[in-house]
């Protein structure tokens, strides 16, 4: 079997496992759909964090943005969203399925406009940042815009917003959020694989090794900096209207810009499958949820100080991930070569 | 929000409580984050625990006013137990990460955060603490200005200890040989400095100022186990306006910290108040990137 065929064999198998797991573990589809979400954060997360070495803490703050939009578009076009926010969780919102759809999909719209203009104000304020600072920064800003979002009585403060009403059955309900987040992970996963084999990934490689000599050779480098981010923003964006659609309720600490978890879990889910790789976010999201899932329930209160140790030990002793991993020890595998020579002569004792 | 500016204007004495307070806060803030600024200088690890080490020195003396012993002597407990558990982390997580990227001491750094929030979490439980000291409040301007007579003591304290840890690294062998390892750490190697026990000792006496810090703030504030990312975020406010290796910078910027929180408090509101920290740390950085960018440099 040679490799195409291989490929085609496993994006084939994966497509119809996706499509299939809603009807055959019909009770998880929440924790499916919310795996696929996971896939979207890693790879959304790796395009700056893994491709261009900008480790940003602050990606999640696209998905609030997102979410926030979204509602308030979907309450806005036929209600007046002040009075909504303040009648305390009491008014909810009966549209007909056309108004509810209508308002859906101009909401999703919106939140990724909204969240690639943010992307671009944003990155102009964060991108002149190097290392440290660039995480400290976009992690500030994002819990920054979680406290604002909290503070504003106009977008429900700290209470949130409560979304309209899915018009159907709640089983209808959930496939359909299922099916929206995975046409978009899969969307994503192809849109970059596609990025990455051009031009794009060759700049943002080049950014991640040397920005002074990138920019050298005459690389834009703030202009592909900005245009990684705005992509990122555009999925996140999307990814935030429809997951606080699927949860109903937005609360702006716990839900949109939930900093310690998603925003943490993102970077770790990335670095546990290996940054830097197509596959590696993908991998490393998978395992993540599932071990998450399976075990969080069970550890009464200790999840968190496992996961905390779980951060150290990754990033102290396993840095470069599974498939990091993975390439070193079958590179050609990864259609890379290797030059024996310059192997056997930075390690001389493994050559003789 | 115009309604308070007015108050303050009308009131005048409103403006020496809040300074007064900004000023005993302030004092601890500056302590903390000369630990940050410590670390970051001799070793550059970016120590995202340390609002959490703080936090626990905090917990420490809070634990023994609970068994009846006074803050007083919780205070060099704490020193002592968080030198002893700075050692153990540097030795067991901070050792491995120190030649590695940034963003890693970053990324461990938190993890190590996570775990010991939630330890605290686990072993207190989430309600705020104090540490009572018993002692009497004073009332000064005709009862306009209260100010509890702990929140001097703690200032007299936290002034004490910032003295004897600039003189310790001025005067002191150790105190010269950590600023010669921060300078050139392959020339203090060559010159017979064992590196590696420098790197220990200042990540151990940077948990131990932290400690002091914490049992203060136990004392005249509050504690809660998940304060502690406010106060790692406080210290790299302070440490990136001042600057690195200026520590009068980062006693000024500490003291400033304190008055502009309460007033940012004061005038839009408590529930405000957590965002002007983080809104102070985003435009103290785009105040530095303006900056750099007069040199065509980036913030780095």
């Amino acid at each position: 079997m040679s490799l195409s065929q291989q490929k085609f064999l496993l994006y084939s198998s994966i497509l119809l496992a996706g499509i299939l797991a809603p009807f055959v573990f019909s009770d998880y589809t929440f924790q499916i759909t919310v795996l696929w979400l996971m896939i979207l954060f890693a790879l959304t997360w790796d395009i700056l964090g893994g491709q261009m070495g900008y480790n940003s803490l602050g990606n999640i703050f696209f998905f609030g943005i997102g979410m926030y939009v979204c509602a308030l578009v979907q309450v806005g076009l036929y209600y007046d969203v002040a009075t909504y926010t303040s009648a305390t969780g009491g008014a909810k919102l009966n549209l007909t399925p056309e108004q509810y759809f209508t308002g859906l999909g101009l909401g999703m719209i919106a939140a990724a406009c909204v969240s690639v203009v943010f992307a671009v104000i944003f990155g102009w304020v964060v991108f002149g940042l190097r290392g440290p600072y660039f995480a400290i920064g976009t992690l500030g800003f994002t819990l920054a815009a979680g406290e604002l979002f909290g503070a504003w009585e106009y977008v429900g403060g700290g209470g949130g917003i409560a979304l309209p009403v899915y018009p159907g059955e709640p089983d209808d309900r959930s496939f359909f959020f299922y099916i929206l987040i995975f046409v978009l992970a899969i969307a994503t996963f192809l849109f970059l694989r596609w990025l990455y084999s051009g031009r794009f990934g060759l700049a943002a490689n080049a950014i991640r090794d040397d920005e002074e000599k990138a920019e050298a050779m005459g690389i834009h480098t703030l202009r592909y900096k900005t245009v990684g981010w705005s992509i990122a923003a555009f999925f996140l964006g999307i990814s935030g209207a429809v997951f606080g659609n699927m949860v109903g309720f937005i609360e702006p600490l716990e839900v949109a810009f939930p900093t310690v978890t998603f925003g943490i879990f993102m970077v770790v889910m990335c670095l546990l499958g290996g940054k830097g790789t197509l596959w590696g976010p993908v991998v490393g999201a998978t395992l993540f949820h599932i071990f998450k899932e399976v075990t969080w329930t069970y550890m009464l209160g200790w999840q968190w100080v496992a996961l905390g140790g779980g951060i150290i030990i990754l990033v102290v002793f396993f840095q470069q991930g599974l498939m990091g991993w993975a390439q070193d020890k079958w590179p050609e595998r990864f259609g890379l070569t290797v030059d024996k020579n310059v192997v056997a002569h930075e390690k001389p004792e493994a050559a003789q | 929000m115009l309604d308070n500016i007015s108050l303050l204007v009308q009131a005048p004495l409103l403006n020496v409580q809040l300074l007064l307070d900004g000023l005993f806060i302030g004092a601890i803030f500056a302590l903390a984050a000369y630990g940050l600024a410590l670390v970051w200088g001799v070793m550059n690890v970016k120590n995202l625990a340390q609002g959490d080490f703080v936090m626990m020195g905090g917990y420490i003396a809070w634990f023994l006013t609970t068994k009846g012993i006074h803050p007083f002597y919780g205070l060099p407990v704490a020193i002592v137990l968080m030198f002893a558990f700075g050692w153990v982390v540097y030795i067991t997580i901070i050792r491995r990460i120190i030649d590695k990227d940034l963003f890693t001491s970053l990324l461990a750094t938190f993890g190590l955060a996570l775990v010991i929030s939630q330890l605290l979490n686990l072993a207190f439980g989430p309600e705020v603490q104090v540490a009572e000291s018993n002692y009497a409040i004073n009332y000064l301007f005709g009862g306009m200005v209260t100010v509890a007579s702990i929140k001097f003591i703690a200032l007299i304290l936290a002034a004490i200890l910032a003295a004897l840890v600039i003189s310790f690294m001025k005067l002191s062998r150790m105190g010269q040989a950590i600023r010669a390892t921060a300078q050139d750490p392959r020339a203090a190697k060559v010159m017979g400095i064992n590196t590696e026990r420098i790197y220990a000792f200042t990540f151990a006496l940077n948990a131990a100022i932290c400690g002091a810090a914490g049992a203060l703030v136990a004392m005249i504030w509050v504690i809660q186990p998940f304060f502690g990312i406010g106060y790692a975020i406080r210290s790299f406010v302070i440490v990136t306006a001042a600057g690195l290796g200026n520590l009068p910078g980062v006693i000024i910027a500490g003291l400033g910290l304190g008055g502009a929180e309460l007033y940012a408090g004061f005038i839009f509101g408590a529930e405000l108040q957590q965002f002007s920290v983080v809104g102070l740390l985003v435009a103290v950085l785009v105040w530095r990137q303006i900056q750099q960018r007069r040199h065509r440099q980036a913030v780095q």
